[in-house]
């Protein structure tokens, strides 16, 4: 097809809806790519998206150091968007992160699969709050 | 590739003498191809004179595209005279739903209270495709089709021929995801209408009207031509005409359209019954 791809129209629309949310939200695409995230998440990200870029979740993940309660590392596969890519299911959980500014934060994160009419797997939605 | 519009009317047929000049039939675009294959995209009451005509011509083999189900783009169905000749083969395409097929759905319009006739009645060979897919391809035209913004679900097409490229998308709001700071692929339709030399966009509003009709699934005549500046198309065609538009208020918004077209583009034009367009 001699066209630019564009994005799956539901993917596009929860752009949309994240764009406008105050609770920090991301989205990721069917191949694992962070694929936006809104204002409310910059703030912790430290970065704008537009200086992020596309770039695979994990790779982009990995700087904000996922660990337990316990200080422990958290292993991907419990990871709620690993969860929700890999499985295509909901998942949740508090975890402690460093963001950008180098503070610990405690965080609750829900992550859900995004589906699109034909039941196609189009990415999933990440959404965190900070305690 | 050559175009006919026999209807370009939105939402609800608006016969009368002040829509006699742009017309009051709802959407429906014939494709013409030169090897006795009709393309047809949907099948608003403009397709009810469509059908006479190629009746006239002898055309036995018709694909019909819909962008989707609601009534102004399936309503002339009923009466499109090839649909009762037992000699013609016409293959239907539209857009798929989670919950039931495209056939179950266009059968419901076939069926008492809305209709006297069951479609087991139709004579002619109908089948029915499931949309979007992989391109499809005859006579030397490329159609794409993929969903975009309007409720339900909703297709546009991208039809290529001999290097010239149409974007039909009678039904589209895109400003409800955003267009300007968006790049392309960031768009509804974006990938459909990008670089294309004719986009037949939705532009029943004006921006007031707009105003009060955000989420209505359709654009004001401001928003089709930021659409089209967006994705680097070259001459809107607007279309999808609001049924209480006069001609003269038609031709003010057209005005509009042009006041707002950079000069590095076509000027626009209003979508009119009757009207033909040549492309490449």
């Amino acid at each position: 097809m001699a066209t630019e791809r564009q994005k799956q129209l539901v993917l596009i629309l929860a752009r949309a809806f994240v764009s406008n949310l105050s609770t920090p939200a991301l989205l990721a695409d069917a191949r694992g790519y962070l694929v936006f995230y809104n204002e409310a998440a910059e703030d912790v990200v430290g970065r704008r998206f537009g200086e992020t870029g596309e770039t695979p979740f994990d790779d982009w993940s990995a700087d904000f150091e996922p660990r337990t309660a316990a200080a422990e590392p958290l292993p991907r596969e419990q990871r709620p968007a690993r969860i929700a890519l890999d499985e295509q299911r909901p998942a949740h959980l508090s975890y402690v992160v460093t963001s950008a500014d180098g503070v610990e934060r405690e965080i609750d994160v829900t992550a859900f699969p995004l589906f699109a009419h034909t039941e196609e797997f189009v990415g999933v939605v990440v959404v965190f709050w900070r305690r | 590739m050559h175009l006919k519009i026999w209807g370009c009317r939105g939402s609800v047929p608006a016969p009368g003498s002040h829509t006699a000049k742009y017309g009051g039939n709802t959407s429906c675009i014939e494709v013409a191809v030169d090897d006795g294959m009709a393309i047809v995209l949907d099948a608003g009451t403009g397709i009810r004179a469509l059908g006479l005509d190629l009746v006239a011509r002898g055309t036995r083999r018709i694909h019909l595209f819909l962008t989707h189900l609601h009534l102004d783009h399936l309503e002339g169905l009923r009466f499109f005279a090839p649909l009762w000749d037992e000699r013609v083969t016409i293959e239907i395409w539209g857009p798929r739903s989670p919950v039931s097929s495209l056939r179950d759905r266009i059968h419901r319009a076939f069926s008492p209270p809305l209709f006297p006739l069951d479609f087991r009645d139709v004579p002619a060979r109908v089948t029915f495709h499931d949309l979007p897919g992989e391109p499809w391809r005859s006579g030397g035209i490329t159609l794409t089709a993929d969903l975009v913004l309007h409720p339900g679900p909703t297709l546009g097409f991208r039809v290529e021929s001999d290097g010239a490229t149409l974007a039909y998308l009678p039904d589209h709001e895109p400003a409800l995801a955003g267009i300007d700071g968006r790049s392309p692929d960031w768009i509804s339709a974006g990938g459909l209408a990008h670089a294309a030399d004719l986009v037949l966009h939705d532009s029943q509003f004006s921006e007031e009207e707009y105003d009060t009709k955000i989420g209505w699934g359709h654009s004001s005549v401001a928003d089709a031509v930021a659409f089209c500046r967006a994705v680097g198309a070259r001459r809107l065609v607007l279309f999808h005409h609001e049924p209480e538009h006069s001609d003269r208020v038609l031709e003010e918004l057209e005005q509009r359209a042009r006041a707002l077209t950079a000069d590095d583009r076509e000027p626009p034009l209003l979508a009119r019954e009757g009207m033909t367009l040549e492309l490449g």
